[in-house]
């Protein structure tokens, strides 16, 4: 039992978790992510796109790590483009990256507790909120181990652990499914469907299959913009027999990015 | 405070009375939270059903305590656990940054023609140090790094202090032993003031490039034409202390006024 602060209480005044006009995002010199509008409220999102459609560079600017070169972007009711103060929204953000670091000579604990303390998280709360975060992802036995004893899928837990640690209410994870065994991967899908019903959680990913069954809404970006947006069921009926893919949702997925892909021609 | 229940409302209330209006329970129920007196007399009008009940639980949790691991010594949370990892990346830098010292002080000591090669080098000793502690190199974990709220300018001088901590005394080692017996203030402040700099440009390019281009500049248009011309440059005679330390501060303030750009990756 922990006290309730007055400012978890505070209602919300802001109508999504993630708000983008006209964002411009650039890796490197490429514009990445040119004109991307984007609305996402509680729930988890698949963020569908192909190789190079700007999906990691996007997650990167939400993330607050990469500072939008147009556009506005709004977290949590919190300008974080341009001199805005980001402290506020960082502290309740979770951010798994595409390419994981990590200190090899930290024990999964030790690594978490600091991930934890650098979110400025209250002193107290932190082996709590560390012991927790590590159960939800299933490493409980691995909670003391060297990182660099971990294999890879449990590396990646491991950076869902460090994301969540904090009870983000915008949780970004850039390939979670990586590595992971598919036994693991249920797990994966099952705490994302536990972690959406208060936060926004927006998974980028390559396989469709996650996001059927894990997401409430799916998100398709191709070079930079936002190309379609709907359940899952409505991507499923996108597509039909013509289409390549295996299920329907691969269908419909392959059908937008055809369709969006001649408009662009045109 | 709420006021104490009477005693006969707190034997209703163990017994379960049906009777006490919900209202009534939840008011003992809130004082019982806060009044140790109301709890002993609660204790004492319990049922044996309830005691039971009570007995049985502390059986079950006993039992759970003695079947769970041992707790954890909350000792491992209190040891600054990040300054062991940092002083750990750091120690190959000192170390280089003193073997060059060292070097240069036996090159000072076999070439006495020469000015002194530490009062030379000694403004660019923390500079490897400082681009290692921030940078994408140094730190495996930048990306987790520089998107929490405590990434930032207060993040970087704690880093660049540990930094200093470690170079400073190298470098005033070699002031008071070394053979040129330099004055320690011209050891330390450019050494400061270069430090400033490197965080002031790095809020711009980047500190690791910055901390490049400020060695790379220093060592051409400083280094190299003493070396040539086997004179002290007037930037490091004695006369140039009070320019050094005007230097240091205005740069310091003005990376103060830049703190807001530590926040984002193009600092790291």
């Amino acid at each position: 039992m922990r006290a309730v602060s007055t400012a978890e209480t505070a209602p919300t005044i802001h109508p999504w978790a993630i708000h983008a006009e006209a964002l411009k995002v650039r890796a490197g010199r490429h514009l990445a992510v040119d004109g991307l509008d984007l609305s996402l409220a509680t729930g988890v999102h698949g963020l569908l796109g192909r190789n190079g459609a700007g999906k990691t560079t996007l997650m990167r600017a939400l993330a607050t790590v990469l500072k939008p070169a147009g556009g506005r972007l709004t977290v949590l009711g919190s300008s974080v483009d341009g001199r805005a103060d980001l402290r506020q929204a960082r502290r309740s953000l979770g951010y798994l990256p595409q390419h994981f670091g990590y200190y090899p000579r930290f024990t999964l604990r030790e690594f978490v507790s600091y991930l934890a303390w650098l979110k400025e998280m209250p002193k107290r709360d932190i082996p709590a909120a560390t012991q927790r975060a590590i159960d939800r992802v299933g490493l409980t036995a691995k909670a003391d181990a060297r990182l660099r004893t971990l294999s890879g899928g449990m590396l990646r837990r491991a950076g869902v652990a460090q994301a969540i640690v904090n009870d983000p209410q915008v949780l970004l994870l850039d390939e979670p499914t990586v590595g992971l065994d598919p036994e693991q991967r249920l797990d994966l899908r099952e705490l994302l469907r536990d972690l959406g019903t208060d936060a926004c959680v927006l998974v980028s990913t390559h396989l469709v299959e996650d996001v059927v069954a894990a997401c409430t809404e799916v998100v398709l970006i191709n070079e930079g913009r936002l190309v379609w947006q709907g359940t899952p069921t409505a991507l499923a009926a996108q597509g039909d027999e013509r289409h390549p893919g295996d299920s329907p949702a691969e269908r419909g997925y392959s059908a937008l990015l055809r369709g969006h892909h001649a408009e662009v021609v045109r | 405070m709420t006021t104490h229940p009477t005693l006969n409302d707190i034997d209703r209330y163990a017994d379960g009375d049906l009777g006490l209006d919900e209202a009534t329970v939840w008011s003992i129920e809130v004082h019982l939270e806060s009044c140790a007196d109301c709890r002993a007399r609660l204790a004492g009008s319990t049922t044996a059903e309830s005691r039971a009940l009570v007995a049985e639980v502390a059986a079950a949790v006993d039992s759970g305590i003695a079947a769970g691991p041992t707790p954890r010594s909350r000792a491992l949370f209190r040891t600054p656990l990040r300054q062991r990892w940092f002083v750990a990346t750091l120690l190959p830098w000192v170390a280089m940054t003193a073997g060059v010292l060292g070097t240069a002080a036996l090159l000072t000591y076999f070439l006495s023609e020469l000015p002194s090669i530490v009062l030379l080098l000694a403004p660019l000793a923390p500079l490897p140090g400082v681009a290692a502690a921030w940078s994408r190199r140094g730190d495996p974990a930048w990306e987790l790094v520089i998107g929490t709220p405590s990434a930032g300018l207060t993040m970087l001088l704690r880093r660049t202090a540990a930094v200093l901590v470690l170079v400073i005394p190298v470098l005033a080692a070699f002031a008071v032993l070394g053979p040129s017996r330099a004055n320690p203030a011209l050891l330390l402040l450019p050494c400061l003031a270069f430090t400033a700099a490197t965080l002031l440009l790095g809020s711009l390019v980047g500190v690791r490039r910055a901390a490049i281009g400020l060695m790379t500049a220093w060592a051409a248009a400083v280094v190299a034409p003493s070396l040539v011309t086997a004179e002290l440059p007037v930037l490091l005679r004695p006369t140039a202390t009070g320019g050094w330390a005007v230097v240091t501060v205005v740069l310091a303030a003005l990376t103060l006024l830049r703190a807001n750009s530590f926040r984002r990756l193009t600092s790291f």
